[in-house]
């Protein structure tokens, strides 16, 4: 048996091997150790890998029979390194976490772990999840499995091109302003952003703490989904978590929802697909719509006047909440430490080395935001132009059933290109942004092919309709969408068993 | 009012330690313990990725604190972040409340050292998390000690209303016992339960015009005398410095508890921009109005309230009501009072022999063995001459021993007064014959005389004679006995 051929099974084929005996625990994990050992060096999506750890967990739930039930018992799964574990470091890819051990694990790695998946290992990201290409990271670069001069992708870019490498069936990232969507969409894998407030912040280390949502990266909607039985749930310890309607029936609705999207009203908001948007992404995004259309929806277009404003008043929300989320990593208590004459010194030799340019630029960004004299101008006015966005997202979810978009403005970029042009940076999460202001779901899914290289479609519904928006991405995937999107062993993504055992 | 003359203006920001079991936004332990760093969690240590999570116990103590001080509580709140790196401010950040906080618009009323009523405006109550400890060691660093950070504070800040150095002591002593009282605070002056920032300045109208001094804040006094004493110092300061005429900066001071003087605090601890906004990791808070109600009801009157109601119903002096509330005797003493004892009597004897005995052994009026019932009984023996004031305090020791009923004891013991007319007759007689040159002493114009017979009446029958009958019966059979 290839054991690249067991790492290349989707999560549900997993799951069904597992359940029928077929395959053990310890060979799922041995088999993604043994891809990522083949690839990674290359690549680089890990930060770490725990081997022994995830094969001893893996033996240990063989012996015992696993987790009766658990969703993803015996699945092992990577984690972005912003996301705390007790095993492993978390570093969030900077020099200033470089060696820091999280005493706790997040609430997302216990939950995980009790519905019986196996952490692998933590992926790469840009540094404090700030940036979109994860070239932002400390400690190297990950190359996209598509087009290894390329870009995956970020900030959960090691997750991204973990899940497309075939390395692990799902991945755990993070999303404050596309940073699960874009990655998802560069390395032509699905992912999603859930309503903000249904699965725990608790243990995911804060970069804007009002936008941050934990997701998962998955190479199909129904992984997306069952990784997601396991996440979504009430957290007492996160304050902003609420109980979700769906809780634990994604997976179900997904196996049960069918071949047409007969009914859905599907808009099309026209500043999505205006003069930033690359021409042969706004074609597949057409594409789409009539591939929606194919399926019995009405697609219809429509106007969300106040896109333009999301960017700038993101990046000044984000921005001030990341400089007080930051604020604690001054070198006294744990994480880079450079001695100096005074505190003060302390406190600027040790976030001076251990922070990279793009978090600076941002801590820089945010604390004059904040500043007085300029609060009134910067940060209450984009608390402002984002109620306005809430509002006209709001009102368009009363015509809609669901948006459809593009995912980012462009395909892949190349290693280096963008590095020198923040701004230009900055604009590759235009699409994916308002979600986040908003707090409503969102899922990126391959929706075709740009100089071959994948694209993504984002999907967006209101306010806790995940459910909603998992059902017709399924919908699409298994009729039109993308299908076999798989970079290192290209074909269809198997559907029946490849283990030729 | 000239420059010799000048007013201080007194304002004060206090923080008070709420009583909560647990910590503001974590479940650490708010217990006082002296072995550093035992009490903490990822949340108060501010370790990446934890998250704040409100302790409900914290808004119905700072509620019950802003009513308390006659306050207005808001519907809503919001916790907003203010940002400043300190070692011992682990999140680089301190969780307070600014544009929305608690409650508004107060007012507190205090007694001054001359007995006068005062009153100072309470300008906002909110809600905040106390920082870490810093202990700074000469020579070898500073140590941290994180036990009291995320500790529930509220936060009082008054309008600059209070005059004089000791009006603040006043206003202090009795914002005390207003928390104490609420149960909001135990308020323990020596684990830093209140701390008080205060800022002066003095307004004078030397040479006709009007003006003021700087206002200079003194951070961090733990202690009520340490107030005092820095304001005195403060208010010396300005006043010399209006009369040489010297320059005053607004500035923020320290006070230097052991050389009893106020110094200035370097200038960059001035210049800080908090950066508030609303924290992320907190929704907006509501306050239901039913909270409010309950939680004005079960906090009941005030001691001041109380005060003044004690000495205008039972018509007691304003000391005796002083005592009484103040010592935590008033429930007793009022249900005493119900029982339907006469006041002055009960609050005589809840002030002395009740006191006393809570003194000497020492214990709480809670731990006292005695039902407000049982002195009421005993109070109302002595009130119908059953026995005396003298007996009664024998009875009163048995009772406080074995907690029975007073009348059980002077039955038990053959205590009651003797109150027979032909009783006390014969007993008269029998002493008057026994004393001819005592009598004969009286009638010669010796008054004194009069007392050695009663003694000796009260000798025969163990005290429990009437005095006052046996007093008037000797009188009688003596001038009777003169006219024979
Ligand atoms: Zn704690």
């Amino acid at each position: 048996m290839m054991t690249c051929d067991l790492s290349r099974l989707t999560l549900m084929q997993m799951r069904e091997l597992i359940d029928a005996g077929e395959v053990s625990r310890e060979e799922l994990v041995r088999a993604a150790l043994s891809a990522v050992a083949e690839g990674d060096e290359v690549l680089g999506a890990f930060l770490e890998v725990d081997e022994e750890g995830a094969l001893a967990a893996a033996r240990a739930a063989d012996n015992t029979g696993g987790q009766t039930g658990g969703v993803l018992d015996g699945i092992p799964y990577a984690a972005k390194a912003n996301i705390c574990s007790r095993r492993m470091t978390t570093n969030c890819a900077s020099y200033m976490l470089a060696d820091y051990r999280s005493p706790f694990d997040a609430k997302v790695v216990a939950s995980t772990g009790s519905a019986g998946g196996i952490l692998l290992g933590k992926t790469n990201m840009d540094e404090f999840a700030m940036g979109s290409s994860t070239e932002n990271s400390a400690f190297h670069k990950t190359r996209n499995p598509w087009d290894l001069d390329r870009v995956p992708g970020g900030s959960s870019g090691g997750s991204a091109a973990a899940v497309a490498a075939n390395y692990v069936p799902a991945a755990l990232g993070s999303d404050t302003g596309g940073s699960i969507r874009q990655p998802a969409s560069f390395c032509g894998v699905v992912g999603m952003k859930p309503t903000y407030g249904s699965v725990s912040r608790y243990g995911l280390i804060a970069f804007a703490s009002s936008l941050d949502q934990i997701g998962p990266v998955t190479r199909t909607v129904h992984d997306c989904a069952a990784v997601l039985d396991a996440l979504v749930m009430r957290d007492k310890r996160d304050s902003t978590s609420t109980s979700h309607p769906d809780s634990g029936r994604f997976s179900e609705s997904v196996a049960a929802s069918g071949e047409d999207l007969q009914g859905w009203r599907i808009g099309l908001p026209r500043e999505y697909l205006g003069d930033g948007i690359d021409p042969r992404i706004r074609e597949v995004v057409r594409g789409a719509a009539d591939g929606f259309t194919g399926l019995g929806a009405e697609v219809r277009e429509c106007s969300l006047p106040h896109t333009d404003y999301a960017l700038p008043a993101y990046y000044i929300i984000a921005s001030a909440e990341a400089s007080s989320n930051l604020a604690r990593f001054d070198g006294v208590r744990y994480g880079m430490r450079t001695e100096g004459e005074s505190v003060l010194d302390l406190y600027l030799n040790s976030r001076g080395e251990g922070f990279g340019p793009e978090v600076k630029r941002r801590v820089m960004l945010g604390t004059f935001a904040l500043s007085a004299g300029y609060y009134d101008a910067y940060y209450l006015k984009a608390a402002r132009t984002r109620g306005m966005i809430v509002r006209e997202l709001e009102q368009a979810f009363s015509d809609f059933d669901l948006l459809l978009t593009p995912t980012t403005p462009m395909p892949a970029f190349g290693i280096g290109e963008r590095v020198e042009d923040p701004l230009a940076m900055y604009m590759a999460d235009i699409c994916t942004i308002p979600a986040n202001m908003a707090g409503i779901p969102a899922i990126s899914i391959p929706g075709g092919r740009v100089d071959g290289l994948p694209v993504g479609i984002q999907l967006m519904a209101p306010r806790f309709a995940d459910e909603r928006l998992l059902r017709a991405a399924a919908v699409y995937e298994r009729v039109t969408g993308d299908r076999g999107a798989n970079p290192s062993c290209p074909g269809d993504v198997p559907t029946e068993g490849v283990c030729d055992r | 009012m000239t420059f010799d003359d000048p007013t201080p203006l007194i304002g004060l920001e206090i923080h008070v330690a709420l009583a909560t079991d647990s910590k503001m936004f974590c479940p650490c332990e708010t217990e006082f313990v002296r072995e550093p760093n035992t009490q903490v969690c990822p949340v108060c240590l501010g370790l990446p990725g934890a998250l704040p999570v409100l302790n409900r116990r914290a808004v119905e103590l700072g509620v019950l604190c802003a009513l308390a001080l006659d306050a207005e509580v808001y519907p809503e709140m919001q916790f907003e972040r203010k940002n400043y790196h300190y070692p011992d401010l682990p999140k680089g950040y301190q969780i307070s409340q600014l544009a929305a906080p608690m409650a508004e618009n107060g007012i507190m009323s205090f007694t001054d050292d001359d007995g006068g009523e005062k009153e100072a405006r309470i300008r906002r109550v909110h809600l905040e998390e106390d920082a870490g400890k810093s202990i700074h060691l000469p020579g070898e660093g500073t140590l941290l000690d994180f036990n009291r950070c995320g500790v529930a504070l509220a936060e009082v800040v008054t309008e600059p209303d209070l005059h004089s150095p000791a009006d603040v002591r006043c206003f202090l002593e009795q914002l005390r016992e207003l928390l104490r009282h609420t149960g909001a605070s135990e308020v323990r002056m020596e684990e830093g339960e209140l701390r008080c920032d205060v800022n002066v300045n003095l307004v004078h109208n030397g040479e006709g015009t009007p003006g003021r001094t700087e206002i200079s804040e003194v951070k961090n006094l733990s202690s009520f005398r340490g107030v005092e004493r820095a304001l005195q110092y403060e208010v010396e300061r300005h006043r010399q410095a209006l009369r040489r005429g010297d320059p005053l900066t607004h500035e923020t001071r320290h006070w230097d508890e052991e050389r009893e003087v106020t110094f200035s605090a370097r200038s960059k601890e001035e210049s800080h921009d908090y950066r508030y906004f609303p924290d992320p990791d907190l929704h907006p808070v509501r306050i239901p109005r039913a909270m409010i109600d309950d939680l004005q009801e079960r906090m009941g009157e005030l001691p001041r309230a109380r005060r003044r109601r004690l000495s205008r119903e039972y018509d007691l002096s304003s000391y005796d009501a002083d005592v009484l509330v103040g010592g935590g005797l008033a429930d007793f003493f009022e249900e005493v009072v119900a029982e339907g004892s006469n006041a002055k009597a009960a609050a005589n004897w809840v002030m002395g022999e009740l006191s006393a005995h809570l003194n000497a052994e020492d214990i709480g009026i809670d731990e006292l063995p005695v039902q407000p019932g049982q002195l009421a009984q005993l109070l109302d023996m002595v009130d119908s001459g059953e026995i005396s004031g003298k007996i009664a305090k024998e009875v009163w020791g048995a009772v406080v021993q074995q907690g029975c009923d007073p009348r059980a004891i002077v039955e038990e013991r053959g205590l009651s007064q003797i109150s027979d007319d032909a009783q006390l007759e014969s007993l008269a007689r029998e002493v008057v014959e026994e004393h001819e040159d005592v009598v004969r002493d009286y009638r010669s114009g010796k008054e004194k005389a009069l007392g050695f017979l009663v003694g000796q009446i009260m000798q025969k029958t163990q005290g429990k004679a009437n005095p006052q009958m046996a007093n008037e019966k000797l009188r009688e059979i003596i001038s009777r006995e003169g006219c024979e």
